[in-house]
């Protein structure tokens, strides 16, 4: 068949190198688009031969954007190896500091990658749409943007002592140093800020999405199931808990399933063409079994938030899914908004709770068991980590799920979609292809298995006819 | 000491006064003039095995690692010299490429003796190809590791095993790039008899080969110990 392919390489603005290939029939249709990692890290195999107890240093180091949540899923799968039950207030720390991460990463995703699309506008200047063609048009918007990621930073910072791979502090068994009250005096006095930019972002937000409004229709609005943890009540919940698999009429298909028997209900697809794997819900099989995870998938699944301000909020979001069922992709940033307003609600539960302050926070333990699986809520998803180890603590298996890979199969429908509602013929719009790239930022990839770019085009679209020769190419 | 044993020298043009029986580091420590060390332990045997402590001597073409080499009257060294920086600059990126050193998940980062000198000497790139091998890591003792992946060979534990804990459970196997710290026998740590668990070489290992587990390293880390309990003794 006469098949010519569009390349977007590399999608721009996500964390990570990613390209996508567009495929056109004949007559200038899309086909089919494709969301291809193009790089291998292999972190399952560097850790191979490593001592148990430094997972969470190896494998934080996967990811710049969101160590903590590597670290702690390790953490937690090295504290089922050590088999110990541990510290209440380690635990409470621990999820302080994860609620940091989630504020830093969505604070990152929304102000500096994703809202240069929705407010300096899709179709403008790409030398402009930008962070900081942000910071120029709208200097306050981006102020906010980079206070409340300083916040989330601030919080990691307080705790571990460095704002990146504080892979020193979180240890298997607890944490290494119970939370003084003057640092946790330090991180309340910027509490009411952070508290009013999340407040004041979502009514603009809601704003943005009037204006929207025609443009979101076939936006990566599609129907798959949702998959997140919850707490024991159903609540939201990105630490510990149980997994709910819910569908996109809202009925819940499994619930309270163990996370560390992940295996039993998730199968891992492989296709040759991109170097992430294809997660499915195996009863469901593959490719039926797509779900979806990240902000909007745990505001899907969990019955309500649990904390006042952004229960408020949850009930608005939930008007705009059917039967309380959010589709749109691109309402990702709604719910990431929503979940920032949750984590700062709970950093000062947590900061309120005297538990927090106990100085025993480390329970120190050798290998007793020789498996552990961690599993936590990461800003982009449910992320699992699975290690085995020999009877001394050398790991001699692991296995990842990362967050970005749950959605792998949702990433190659909304693109599809999207590219099907705007591009046809054999002319590129950058505007046109840059709705493409900005469905792919809403879901917010975490591709930095592949940090290392070694070509300074930024973007690089190929128009090819079915012999290989180019139509028409553009680049920036 | 009487005033024959006593040697004039002249370390970078400037007239030390040095004994005999003195090497050139410790009459240039004498005189605070700095040596750049790494197997070199204050309290411990002179070993030699680095190199980075080489030193220039008026009057031959050689080299001369000044940890081991002696003083002698009328003696004029140079510490530092374009020439010395270069070779060192080597010697540490060699060191580097024998091993998989990886400073971001080593315990010893930010507190570890190799990574100082490679920062010092300016290391920033690798001029031969790096050995990835992976190296045992034996983590049978109930707190004591040693990774053998970020062994630098100095041998520091083997003499502080030996000469201040006087047990020598710790010795080298093998030559050249395939030698190796071994427990006893080339034994699992757990099954060594003769080890005391003292840790003492945990505390003067430069570089995060052997340390305590669930230890913060700067609190493992003891570079004056070997002086200290050598002066105690009244050595």
């Amino acid at each position: 068949m006469d098949e010519k392919t569009i390349e977007i390489n590399p999608v721009t603005r996500i964390e990570g190198h990613a390209k996508v290939s567009i495929r056109l029939s004949d007559d200038g249709t899309v086909k089919e688009a494709r969301f291809q990692i193009t790089d291998f890290r292999g972190f399952e195999k560097i850790c191979e031969g490593r001592p148990f107890y430094e997972m969470p240093g190896i494998m934080s180091r996967i990811c710049g954007i969101c160590p903590v949540s590597h670290l702690l899923a390790a953490a937690k799968a090295c504290d089922e190896i050590l088999a110990v039950s541990i510290p209440e207030a380690a635990v409470l720390l621990r999820r302080l500091i994860h609620m940091g991460q989630i504020i830093q990463s969505h604070a990152l995703s929304f102000f500096y990658l994703s809202a240069p699309d929705f407010l300096i506008g899709v179709d403008s200047d790409p030398s402009k749409r930008n962070i900081f063609g942000l910071i120029e048009k709208y200097p306050d918007v981006a102020k906010q943007g980079i206070k409340l990621r300083s916040f989330g930073q601030k919080i990691i910072e307080h705790l571990a002592g460095r704002r990146i791979h504080s892979n020193e502090w979180i240890v298997p068994g607890g944490v290494r140093t119970p939370l003084s009250k003057e640092k946790s005096d330090r991180i309340r006095s910027e509490y009411d800020d952070a508290l009013k930019i999340a407040s004041e972002n979502i009514l603009r937000f809601k704003d943005i999405l009037e204006k929207l409004r025609g443009e979101l229709e076939n936006f990566g609005d599609f129907p798959t199931y949702y998959m997140g943890l919850i707490t024991s009540k159903g609540d939201l919940e990105h630490y510990d808990g149980w997994i709910r698999i819910v569908d996109c009429d809202g009925q819940i298909i499994a619930d309270h399933l163990d996370p560390k028997k992940y295996y039993e209900y998730i199968g891992e697809s492989v296709e040759p063409w991109s170097y992430m794997k294809f997660p499915y819900y195996k009863p469901l099989g593959y490719p039926n079994g797509i779900y979806r995870v990240g902000p909007l998938a745990r505001l899907n699944v969990a019955s309500k938030c649990g904390t006042p301000l952004a229960d408020g909020e949850l009930k608005e979001f939930r008007k705009l899914g059917r039967n309380g069922v959010v589709q749109n992709t691109f309402l990702y940033h709604y719910a990431r908004l929503i979940e920032i307003l949750f984590c700062i609600e709970k950093v000062e539960e947590i900061l309120n709770n005297p538990e927090t302050y106990s100085e025993n926070v480390w329970a120190r333990a050798s290998v007793n068991r020789y498996e552990g699986v961690g599993v936590v809520e990461a800003p982009r998803g449910t992320l699992i980590h699975h290690y085995k180890t020999d009877k001394y603590g050398i790991v001699k298996w692991s296995n990842l799920i990362i967050a970005t890979e749950h959605n792998n199969l949702a990433y190659n429908m909304a693109i599809t979609q999207v590219a099907k509602k705007y591009i046809r013929g054999e002319k590129i719009n950058e505007g046109l292809l840059n709705r493409v790239e900005a469905i792919i930022r809403a879901l917010d990839p975490c591709l930095s298995c592949a940090t290392h770019t070694w070509n300074s085009i930024a973007l690089d679209v190929i128009l090819y006819d079915s012999k290989g020769k180019i139509l028409d190419r553009l680049t920036k | 000491m009487s005033v024959s044993s006593v040697v004039k020298i002249k370390i970078d043009g400037v007239e030390v006064t040095a004994y005999e029986g003195d090497t050139i580091l410790s009459a240039a420590k004498r005189a605070s003039i700095y040596i750049p060390t790494l197997c070199y332990l204050d309290g411990l045997s002179s070993y030699g095995g680095c190199r980075l402590c080489i030193v220039e001597v008026k009057g031959s073409p050689k080299l001369f690692p000044s940890c081991t080499t002696p003083v002698s009257n009328g003696m004029e060294i140079i510490t530092n010299s374009e020439r010395l920086r270069k070779f060192r600059k080597l010697t540490l990126g060699l060191i580097l490429s024998e091993k998989p050193h990886i400073c971001s998940i080593c315990v010893a980062n930010g507190h570890c003796e190799l990574q100082d000198l490679a920062k010092e000497f300016g290391v920033d790139h690798l001029r031969v190809e790096r050995e990835w091998t992976a190296h045992k890591i034996d983590l049978t003792h109930d707190f004591l590791v040693i990774d053998h992946n970020r062994c630098i060979l100095c041998a520091r534990c083997i003499r502080a095993c030996d000469e201040i804990e006087g047990v020598h459970v710790l010795d080298m196997k093998m030559r050249g790039k395939d030698s190796q710290v071994i427990v006893d026998m080339d034994e699992d740590w757990a099954s060594s008899r003769s080890c005391t668990s003292c840790r003492k070489c945990a505390r003067v290992c430069p570089v995060g080969a052997i340390y305590v587990r669930d230890k913060p390293f700067s609190e493992i880390k003891d570079k004056e110990m070997a002086k200290f309990i050598l002066s105690r003794r009244g050595l």
